[in-house]
């Protein structure tokens, strides 16, 4: 273990990373709302994100990226860059000192390209200079000499087009074995009789266009080697100890020798579970010996992150004419882009949430994931199931006009409850309630409308003045939708907390808490420090900086995991340093690792559960939706939005409810706005100019219920909260959409030209 | 890169005359994007924040001389509002808070986009450009300072100082269509006028052509004055939307804005 270096932090009075730096503000025990310990400093601006750290003596890094999509590359020529003033290193393939391939899950992509770019924004050579400038002319005299080739950019034909990976990097891992070219991951649910007729029956094509993380803080991080051979990297992400794995082999280096330490993190949204800049970095400070800071430009931020998987959806739905569910059928396509990333677990959540929280005793769900030379695609919020709700609630809604029911009895008529069977076969145990989520929201009551004249910022087009009445309507829309809590499918989760306590300087108890779960916004700190006061009974408890160096993984800031893995693995460590300290007398220092219940791989043939169950625990949410839309415009403006959420126990009301106006404001912006653009494959619009997210006009009060309602294998009995809001916004804002235009709107983002029908 | 900060209009003019090439400087909202992106990398700024005869606005016989350095949120104020009141109207739907108090009226005109929201109000009001160069200065209509996407007639050794109008009282409106109900460049949009005393209805677009632009009716063809409208556009389909759309909105717009001018 190295001694932490010394960090010059610009401008910045707090440490790098102060969001896990160490914190011992009055924060309150487990079920109270505490203040955000970083929430001053973030809103006076003196938190230091990743992006404002710095190191005597340090260089700039920049990336040259393909502008192809899909190209050949001949040669690189990097002689003139070498000599341009200021410049230290420019390195390519042939420098990467180890594995020249890593991946979140398979090592498919290269840490520079090597003889063959797949995307557009693809990392293919990094210069090191004095000043980002240097570097950045440096780099734009790196010449590629690229043969462009065709680029697949269909998903539909993807499958028989030339393989992007021959080698097929995703076979034999236990999946469905699918043959055809470019499949990342293909997997059949069937259950009961999918044939099984019912009364009537209902169909429809559905589209997500490529939604986009849009976090504020771009990929950054600062490199700095520790003399021995070794390194430490300060970076914004999402799981320092598979960033770790992920370095080490391609560095050439043992994990102990790679330290991640968590710096200010600026939005994630899964977009950070990928690796950014941390090899690249790294490579460059072992090359010049000299620490190095990468910091992405706005339009490099929106190429060099993986974005949420576009999809195509055939559902058919069939029900008896009392309203009960027969049948579901549904054919999913993602476009995975061309990197595995967290891609085949996005297959198996779209598939598994597929009918959404309903009852459902037949069902054929089939799902393929595609490579192409789109934008990569991975983790983000609610991964597969925002997909596939967008379609089973576009398709209840439609059952219910066709059946004459009212929407919300007809979810309430299905709703799932604990001893159900999901498709998948897994019997719901523990806490589900989804009847009680669909009745809480479907009782609050929206505000009356307004009278008019209006000022027009109450209006759709907003500041825009395009109405003062005219054309618009009014729509009351519902939804929906579940998704699981921590990582399936027999993956074995962990993660590691490590306590301290001593004795103070007045004799008095304190603590000193270590963990690596990862502050992405999402407010994990106050979390850890909420557990730890509660089992310790004491005030005084600081949480240190999070590090590879010294405590076990955390597992991933994501999947809506984070908080119940790290309640639960500081709650297992103060108990066992309470014990330890009674038994010794003397100060101590203990490390536990926290497991959730075991899950089990899903059968390849048929998506039904083997050994036990494949998903730890579900939550759920529903959504009430009220829209106005100019329908001769097709502008919208979201009036009144309530909700209920199946949240276990709120460890942090507060920060609960900041989650669901966060979570359900990033489903708005898929539902209205947010659509990463391109063109054979080129991104059209990597820019706030033109990549739209909701501003505060497009995001109305949001009403929400927290249903508590205790898990029995969560500790406190929470439930993970981040990721149900964005699953059902979208889906609730397109009902409410539907129901105030009358029109099918089977495409997010919608456009304006969809709602007038041109 | 160089940044030059004159006192006077004078000094600046003279400066830019040194310098040609010299990149003026206002309030930096499309400037220092240019800059951030890595589009642009001037040898030498000009930094007009300092010059006093750009500032503020006069009024000589009824004829407003309105400074190049007029932010929105300026134009937004009485009695600047009531004397154009669609110029205020635009000027609201430009940017947020923070972009309205640094964006001038100068920098709108320089950069002479098609989605320039000050434009199609001041095409309305018949404005004319004032600019000048150490030579002397002169007066260009509004229309023919615009000459394409992003290119006006300034010469290389000139600046734009002012904006001059002579209001005309006419009942006017100004709308903006974007996806998003602030912050937004337009997808399209349209300044309208009911002028009486000329017997002529008036209407301008932006975004819907390679320069914004102004189409004339007489008062008595207020029906078909939609259609003309879109008919005049030639739009095109880019990331922002489509050309139809585009088209059917501008039709929209103009029912919208003589209603609005008419009832006034
Ligand atoms: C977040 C954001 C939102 C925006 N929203 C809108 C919007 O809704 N509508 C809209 O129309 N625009 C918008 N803009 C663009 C911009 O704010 C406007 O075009 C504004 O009017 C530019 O004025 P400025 O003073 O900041 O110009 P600057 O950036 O200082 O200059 C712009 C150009 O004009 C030139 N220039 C400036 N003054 C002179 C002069 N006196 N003589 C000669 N040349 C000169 C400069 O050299 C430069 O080429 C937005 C920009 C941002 C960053």
């Amino acid at each position: 273990m190295s001694a932490p270096v010394p960090l010059l932090v610009a401008r910045c009075r707090a440490l790098p990373g102060s969001a896990a730096g160490k914190h011992s503000l009055e924060l309150g025990r487990v079920g109270e709302s505490a203040a955000r310990v970083d929430g001053i400093p973030k809103t006076t601006g003196e938190f230091a994100y990743s992006s404002d750290l710095a190191a005597a003596g340090m260089l700039w890094g920049h990336t040259v990226r393909s502008r192809h999509a899909h190209a050949r590359i001949r040669g690189i020529e990097i002689s003139e860059a070498v000599g341009m003033p200021g410049v230290h290193a420019v390195l390519t393939h042939d420098d990467v000192p180890g594995e020249k391939r890593y991946g979140l899950e398979f090592p498919d992509q290269p840490v520079l390209a090597i003889d063959r770019v797949r995307y557009f924004g693809e990392a293919v050579a990094l210069v090191a200079a004095e000043h980002p400038e240097q570097a950045r002319r440096a780099a734009a005299k790196i010449t590629v000499d690229y043969e462009p080739l065709e680029p697949v950019v269909d998903p539909e034909r993807a499958t028989e087009q030339e393989p992007l990976h021959p080698d097929r990097p995703t076979a034999g891992h236990g999946y469905l074995d699918d043959p055809r070219p470019n499949v990342i991951r293909s997997m059949v649910v069937r259950h009961g009789d999918p044939d099984a007729l019912g009364d009537v029956s209902v169909e429809g094509v559905y589209e997500v266009g490529i939604q986009d993380q849009a976090f504020l803080g771009p990929e950054s991080g600062l490199a700095v080697p520790d003399g021995e051979g070794g390194i430490d990297i300060y970076v914004a992400t999402q799981w320092l100890h598979v960033d770790r794995d992920q370095v080490a082999p391609c560095l050439a280096l043992e994990p102990e020798q790679v330290r991640i330490h968590l710096a200010g993190v600026g939005g994630a949204f899964g977009g950070r579970e990928d690796l950014s800049m941390q090899i690249h970095g790294a490579m460059l400070a072992l090359h010049t010996g000299r620490p190095v800071k990468i910091v992405y430009g706005r339009e490099e931020s929106f190429t060099g992150h993986v974005h949420r998987h576009p999809a195509r959806i055939w559902a058919e739905h069939r029900a008896a004419l009392d309203g009960r569910l027969v049948a579901v059928r549904m054919r999913i396509l993602l476009d995975g882009g061309a990197y595995a990333s967290s891609s085949t677990a996005v297959v198996a959540n779209a598939c598994a949430f597929a009918c959404g929280p309903y009852r459902v005793d037949n069902a054929l769900i089939e799902s393929t994931c595609v490579y192409s030379n789109n934008p990569p695609c991975g983790a983000m919020r609610g991964f597969g199931a925002v997909q596939t709700c967008f379609a089973h609630e576009a398709q209840m809604d439609k059952l219910a006009a066709v059946l004459d029911i009212d929407p919300v009895e007809l979810r309430l008529l299905n709703a799932l409850e604990p001893g159900d069977v999901l498709p998948t076969g897994q019997t719901l145990t523990g806490s589900f309630p989804v009847a009680e989520v669909i009745r809480r929201a479907a009782a609050l009551d929206p505000p009356e409308p307004e009278e008019l004249p209006r000022d027009p910022l109450r209006l759709p087009g907003g500041s825009g003045n395009t109405t003062h009445g005219q054309g618009v309507r009014r729509g009351i829309g519902f939804a929906a939708g579940f998704k699981n809590i921590c990582y399936s499918e027999g993956f074995d989760d962990s993660c590691a907390a490590r306590v301290r306590l001593f004795a103070g300087g007045a004799g008095e108890l304190q603590a000193e808490v270590h963990c690596a779960g990862a502050e992405v916004g999402q407010g994990v700190t106050n979390v850890i420090l909420q557990v730890a006061r509660t089992e310790l009974g004491i005030e005084s408890v600081v949480l240190a900086p999070a590090s590879t160096a010294d405590v076990g993984s955390a597992g991933s800031a994501s999947a809506s995991r984070m908080t119940w893995m790290a309640a639960g693995a500081v709650q297992l460590a103060c108990r066992a340093a309470l014990e330890e300290r009674e038994r010794t007398g003397v100060d101590v220092d203990v490390e536990r690792v926290y497991r959730h219940p075991r899950t089990w791989p899903l059968d390849p043939e048929t998506g039904q559960i083997t050994g036990g169950p494949a998903h730890v625990s579900f939550a759920c949410a529903a959504m009430k939706v009220v829209a106005e839309v100019d329908v001769e415009l097709g502008l919208t403006r979201l009036v009144w939005i309530g909700t209920a959420q199946d949240v276990g126990k709120a460890v942090n009301p507060q920060a609960v409810y900041g989650q669901i106006e966060g979570g359900t404001a990033q489903g708005i912006g898929l539902a209205l706005m947010e659509e990463i653009q391109t063109r054979g494959g080129l991104i059209t619009n990597a820019s706030f100019t033109d990549y739209l997210i909701p501003t505060t006009l497009d995001v109305p009060p949001i009403v929400a219920e927290l249903v508590e309602d205790p898990e029995p294998d969560g500790p406190y009995g929470l439930k993970g909260v981040g990721e149900p809001p964005t699953v059902v916004s979208t889906a609730a804002v397109l009902s409410a959409l539907r129901a105030a235009t009358g029109r099918e709107l089977a495409r997010v983002p919608v456009r304006p030209d969809e709602i007038v029908g041109l | 890169m160089d940044v030059l900060t004159p006192r006077s209009l004078d000094e600046a003019l003279r400066l830019k005359t040194e310098h040609p090439d010299a990149v003026p400087i206002a309030g930096g909202t499309d400037l220092m994007v240019a800059l951030n992106f890595d589009r642009e990398r001037p040898g030498v700024i000009l930094n007009l924040g300092e010059v006093p005869e750009l500032r503020g606005w006069s009024r000589d016989d009824g004829l407003l001389r309105i400074g190049a350095g007029l932010t929105y949120a300026e134009a937004m104020a009485e009695p600047l509002r009531s004397l154009l009141p669609a110029l205020a109207e635009a000027s609201r739907t430009v940017g947020s808070p923070q972009i309205r108090n640094r964006g001038t009226l100068g920098g709108n005109l320089g950069t002479a986009s098609p989605a320039g929201d000050s434009l199609p109000p001041l095409l309305v009001e018949d404005a004319e450009v004032e600019v000048a160069s150490l030579g002397g200065s002169r007066r260009i209509a509004l229309h023919e300072f615009l000459v394409g996407p992003k290119q006006n007639a300034l010469a290389p050794e000139e600046l734009i100082v002012a904006v001059l109008v002579r209001p005309s009282g006419a009942p006017q409106t100004f709308m903006k269509v974007g996806p998003r109900n602030a912050m937004v460049i337009a997808v399209c949009s349209l300044a309208v006028a009911v002028d009486r005393e000329r017997g002529e209805l008036r209407a301008a677009f932006g975004s819907a052509g390679p320069v914004p632009l102004l189409v004339i009716a007489p008062l008595a063809e207020a029906d078909g004055f939609p259609a003309l409208v879109a008919s005049a556009a030639s739009p095109i389909d880019d990331v922002r939307g489509t050309a139809a759309y585009r088209r059917h909105a501008l039709r929209v717009l103009a029912v919208r804005g003589l209603e609005r001018c008419l009832a006034a």
